[in-house]
């Protein structure tokens, strides 16, 4: 064997936007080479948000012929099922790049690499786009092939309602993996629970007024319930209500410091307590 | 701090606490740039905290490390591009093939041009026919020989091996040390390794740090230490050390103990 010896010039540099992005690119590829050569992986991920989907269809289908509001709205709760998974994929694509690091011990290959710990974080937000985006819109194709169903009629607001959710999404994922990173896979079960228990209070299929006053503040307190407060607004009164979509924009940027300072903190903890070469199945 | 002008790595007053047990006590040492040092101990010694803690991904309690000149605690960053390592407590993504892998982090590293140096690479550690496979699938040697390549992926100007050629047959565990030892040649490549294997670090170290119980407890050349030691082999001088030979120093060094 003979070696092949050279220096570190043999690298590009290290510093800067262009080393960042190509560090970032490295992480998604890690995980593109995972995804995209399991058509089971790919299947899964667009199975459950279709299947529901189908469900709530057949609902409407059922109702409508008896409820006026279902006959104004059809697509009322297929539109809000769907962007309801955009918050759930968005969670899970967070929490899931990281457990398969844990799975695979690759946290401590990962953390002695030039790889920032920002850097992670974007490789597993845009892991989450990517994930959400084949979920969904496997469940949104079918929407439209099996009920004529088209979310795009939402319009712009469709935009702004997935971008806002899928940033919630992202800041529960963080929070979601640094609970996982401090107790261990014992807590994976958080990654596909923790979201549900935001259901009632985010005003997927009811309006925020149908909840005691008590908890009504708690749900404004959460992105989730102005963006489907604002989707009611456009398929119901076909407006777009600009308070809702700047007060999850606000709160989105709340609870998104909230969970990368959580993340950065378990990541601190788990190198006081020498974890990060440890963790694994 | 010590003063040493030649030194790739510089270790002072390093301490590692984990609640009440004290893993690390407050050891310095220094590492001759384009030399192999050897870290020994026994089982607990402190050998895989310290190099966890030169790696970063160990927060020591107190003390400080310098690697290139670099101050490893306060701006890893700038010297990590020029850092790797493997070891046996870590894997790679099993789903993934060798070559993707490979890839993934010479990526990471930056590497000007990956598939030329992976080529390279997997002709040096005949990893040519595993590249298509899973790295879940290969046999503890087959994944001793890949992490060893993606710990050169990045030509590293200093290099921390935890058991290198731990699982590798005597054939496959021979030519990877051939290999490192010319790499280390060529380079002039700085290694600190961990290893039980006292052959391997007689071969190839030309300084040993013995540990134990968390503290340099001796330190100098293969040679020296088996003749101060009067030992045929380092094999003998590693069980009479770990077994109470050597003394710590006031500063943390070594003050040598003939034992024989």
């Amino acid at each position: 064997m003979q070696p092949a010896t050279g220096t570190a010039t043999d690298l590009y540099p290290q510093r800067g936007a262009m080393a960042s992005a190509r560090r970032v690119r490295a992480l998604i590829r890690r995980h593109a080479y995972l995804l995209l050569k399991s058509w089971p992986r790919l299947v899964s991920m667009a199975y459950y948000p279709t299947v529901t989907m189908v469900l709530w269809a057949f609902l409407t289908l059922y109702l409508k012929p008896t409820n006026s509001f279902l006959k104004d709205a059809p697509g009322f709760f297929i539109g809000a099922v769907l962007l309801w998974d955009v918050l759930f994929r968005g969670q899970l694509g967070v929490s899931l790049t990281f457990i398969e690091e844990m799975y695979s011990r690759n946290l401590g290959n990962l953390f002695v690499s030039p790889l920032r710990l920002s850097e992670f974080i974007a490789g597993q937000l845009t892991m989450s786009v990517l994930r959400t985006l084949i979920g969904v819109g496997g469940a949104c194709v079918f929407a439209w092939l099996l009920f004529r169903y088209s979310i795009i009629s939402l319009g712009f607001p469709l935009i702004a309602f997935f971008w806002l959710l899928l940033a919630f999404g992202w800041s529960i994922g963080l929070a979601v993996s640094a609970m996982i990173l401090r107790f261990g896979l014992g807590a994976e079960e958080l990654a596909w629970a923790a979201i549900f228990i935001l259901a009632p209070v985010s005003g997927v299929y009811y309006p925020i007024g149908v909840l005691p006053g008590w908890l009504q503040p708690v749900a404004w307190a959460l992105p989730s319930a102005h963006v489907f407060e604002g989707m009611r607004g456009v398929l119901l009164e076909g407006t777009f209500a600009w308070s809702h979509f700047w007060s999850a924009l606000m709160l989105d940027g709340v609870y998104l410091c909230l969970g990368a300072f959580v993340f950065r903190l378990a990541v601190k903890h788990a190198r006081i307590h020498g974890r990060l070469l440890q963790m694994g199945e | 701090m010590l003063e040493t002008p030649d030194a790739a790595i510089v270790v002072t007053g390093l301490r590692k606490n984990y609640r009440e047990v004290e893993a690390v006590k407050g050891i310095s040492f220094a590492v001759r740039a384009g030399t192999t040092t050897a870290l020994l101990g026994g089982n607990g010694a402190g050998k895989t905290t310290t190099l966890s803690m030169l790696l970063g991904v160990l927060t020591p309690t107190a003390g400080s490390i310098s690697v290139l000149g670099c101050d490893m605690l306060r701006d890893p960053f700038l010297v990590l591009p020029r850092m790797n390592f493997t070891s046996p407590y870590v894997d790679l993504p099993r789903r993934l093939t060798v070559g993707e892998n490979l890839r993934v982090f010479a990526d990471l590293y930056g590497v000007r041009e990956p598939r030329t140096r992976i080529a390279e690479l997997a002709g040096e550690f005949d990893l040519r026919e595993l590249l298509a496979r899973p790295y879940g699938n290969l046999s503890a040697g087959q994944r001793t020989r890949v992490s060893l390549a993606k710990a050169l992926l990045n030509r590293p100007e200093v290099l921390l091996l935890d058991e290198p050629t731990a699982s590798l047959d005597p054939d496959i565990g021979d030519r990877m040390r051939t290999y490192l030892e010319r790499y280390q040649r060529e380079s002039r490549c700085t290694m600190l390794l961990a290893s039980h294997n006292m052959g391997e670090v007689e071969r190839m170290c030309d300084d040993v740090i013995m540990l134990r119980e968390g503290r340099v407890v001796d330190q100098g050349s293969p040679r020296d230490l088996i003749a101060r030691y009067g030992r045929e082999n380092m094999d003998e001088v590693f069980l009479d050390i770990a077994r109470g030979g050597g003394e710590e120093s006031d500063l943390g060094g070594p003050t040598p103990e003939v034992a024989a």
